[in-house]
């Protein structure tokens, strides 16, 4: 196992291994690897978690503190008055930056997990003229990287008159070719043809079948793919970044990443980058904690394949 | 779901007079079939299936001021023109080459961890498996542009953290790591729970037959548990390769910062440059065309490695 810079920096690691695989078979050994393996895990998660606790501690320092106090260490708790600030900043753009990325995100992580599912089932269950020549270009727009479609989408909107729209960042997004692939996993996994059957032979519609019997048995597997979607739009930056130039339509990543471009000159938006980062962060975490069995089991079932 | 009903009447062939009852339960699987598939295959195909096509077409031509230059631009058809401009553009090189290294030490590097830690978190002696993996997963959760935000503050000269580091993570020669770290301390997690999942799927007999035998842990892990979950290693594998060529936030986030990245830094930078800045769409687009090419050629060597090992 190979250590990044910054776990690396912490000597412990390499010491204790080296001493467990030594002596594997002597009294007490268990007890040793136990130790080593958990001491492995703490410098791991501290290596993920610091930074974010670096961000809490920074987001309640004033410009004044924020150079003088080191990193991890509480300066005179400013949070409130960096709140405010970032909030009264240019008439309260942030606001509209939340509310975008929660419309950007929010619907379109409903609106494309619904259409990831209706495709993944029709391709599971269904025959239709064209299924398996969709199947592959979808496992094809998988593989397509999205920095390569965003100069034509971006000239394709401009000539349909969509450019530095809501749409033209909406629409793209809600493309989800991965979504589809395990979205028809989780069709043939979750959906017994038998009970399709049965519904067939009560005399129910094949899309009334979809809404009432199918969508309610993929559901655990349609958070998964909501939740992967949302968090893969919240976090998009390439196709804002192309497409918008308004700054009351961008999304909170798109408008900090403006802001932070002016923290050299101006250090007054230091806080402000560093406290709306904070916003931004604080609901997906949030969210992947509450819904953590959810997603896992949506994993384990895509994974399995 | 009125938008579907254009591509539904073109794709159904005509109906041809009433049919009896299994022929007319076909018919309607069929066209439910279409109907839930018309949303998404909309969307491929107008999203990427046309921008692709259009990129292609795009970087064949290049806009040449016509006559005396009084009625402006108008795009001239110059076959390979833009492939070769670019293929000998000199910046360009030295993305391929910064872009090259990062993925040569970043994946290695980040999924050797997601991997060591996967096993790690499935030994039989760990404690609080869900704490560990949730608390190294979050960073996933975290926007790129913040990663890099929260990092390169890190990075600045009173953090902290840079007086610890023997170089400067913002100088020139500093920056790779620096953004190697970026994207790892990003990706570790989540490959690491895609492993994680993929090793509870190994079956528990099978890890008490190598126990009986007196495998060791260590042993288990590299000789049962790794080779099982090889397939899953390929799939985040191809992903992963796919995601670094594409690396663009993380450099422009710390162009904010340091002179040290170049305005044409990675790849996706130079297609930036090139289109949004130059306003040379013919060759943003050749670029753009070379850099898919590359993504796919390297997934497609990935799943023939993989199809070969699994034989």
């Amino acid at each position: 196992m190979t250590l990044s810079p910054a776990a690396a920096t912490s000597e412990a690691s390499p010491r204790a291994g080296g001493s467990a695989t030594r002596n594997p078979r002597k009294a007490g050994s268990r007890w040793t690897s136990r130790t080593v393996v958990h001491v492995l895990l703490v410098l791991a998660s501290l290596y993920a978690v610091l930074p974010l606790i670096w961000l809490v501690t920074s987001a309640t320092k004033s410009v004044g503190d924020f150079s003088t106090t080191s990193a991890f260490e509480f300066g005179e708790w400013n949070l409130g008055a960096n709140l405010g600030a970032l909030f009264t900043q240019e008439n309260g753009v942030f606001l509209a930056w939340i509310r975008n990325s929660l419309l950007y995100a929010g619907l379109g992580a409903v609106l494309g997990s619904l259409i990831c599912a209706g495709c993944g089932y029709a391709i599971a269950k269904l025959d239709f003229p064209g299924r398996r020549a969709l199947f592959a270009a979808t496992l094809a727009g998988v593989l397509v990287p999205t920095t390569a479609l965003a100069l034509p989408l971006y000239l394709l909107a401009t000539q349909l008159h969509v450019v530095g729209t809501f749409w033209a960042v909406f629409i793209p997004l809600l493309t989800n070719p991965f979504g589809v692939y395990l979205a028809r996993v989780y069709a043939d996994a979750a959906v017994p043809g038998e009970i399709l059957e049965a519904a067939r032979t009560d005399g129910a519609g094949e899309l009334r079948t979809f809404f009432t019997i199918a969508l309610p048995m993929m559901r655990p597997g349609l958070v998964t793919i909501f939740l992967f979607q949302f968090v893969g739009i919240w976090n998009n930056f390439f196709l804002p970044l192309v497409m918008l130039t308004d700054p009351k339509l961008f999304p909170m990543s798109l408008g900090l990443y403006q802001w932070s471009t002016r923290v050299t000159q101006f250090p007054q938006y230091s806080p402000l980058v560093i406290t709306g980062s904070l916003l931004a962060v604080v609901p997906l975490v949030v969210a992947f904690v509450l819904l953590h069995r959810q997603w896992r089991s949506g994993l384990a079932a895509g994974s399995v394949k | 779901m009125t938008v579907l009903t254009p591509e539904r009447a073109t794709s159904t062939p005509a109906p041809a007079g009433r049919a009896g009852a299994p022929v007319r339960g076909r018919r309607g699987r069929s066209r439910a079939g279409l109907v839930l598939a018309a949303p998404f295959a909309i969307l491929l195909t107008v999203t990427v299936l046309v921008p692709v096509l259009y990129a292609l077409y795009l970087s064949l031509f290049t806009d040449r001021l016509s006559g005396l230059g009084f009625s402006g631009p108008r795009q001239a058809f110059i076959a390979l023109g833009n492939y070769a401009d670019v293929l000998t553009d000199s910046a360009f090189h030295a993305s391929l080459v910064n872009v090259a290294l990062f993925v040569l030490i970043h994946i290695p590097i980040m999924l050797g961890m997601a991997l060591g830690l996967a096993l790690l978190i499935d030994s039989a002696v760990v404690r609080l498996k869900r704490l560990w993996s949730l608390s190294v997963f979050l960073p996933y959760a975290v926007p790129t542009v913040i990663t890099g935000l929260i990092w390169v503050y890190l990075y600045t000269p009173n953090s902290g953290l840079a007086g610890l580091l023997p170089f400067d993570p913002l100088g020139k020669s500093g920056i790779l790591p620096s953004i190697v770290n970026i994207a790892t301390w990003q990706w570790v997690g989540y490959n690491m729970i895609i492993f994680y999942t993929a090793l509870q799927a190994v079956p528990r007999d099978v890890l008490e037959a190598a126990r009986a035998d007196g495998a060791g842990g260590i042993r288990t892990a590299w000789s049962i548990k790794v080779p099982m979950i090889r397939p899953t290693m390929f799939v985040a594998l191809v992903f992963t390769v796919i995601g670094s060529l594409q690396l663009f936030t993380e450099p422009l986030v710390l162009r904010g910062f340091t002179g040290s990245v170049t305005s044409t830094w990675s790849p996706s930078l130079y297609v930036y440059e090139a289109a949004f800045i130059a306003g040379d769409y013919g060759r943003a687009a050749a670029a753009s065309v070379l850099l898919a090419l590359v993504s796919a050629l390297l997934s497609a060597l990935v799943m023939r490695l993989s199809a070969r090992r699994s034989r």
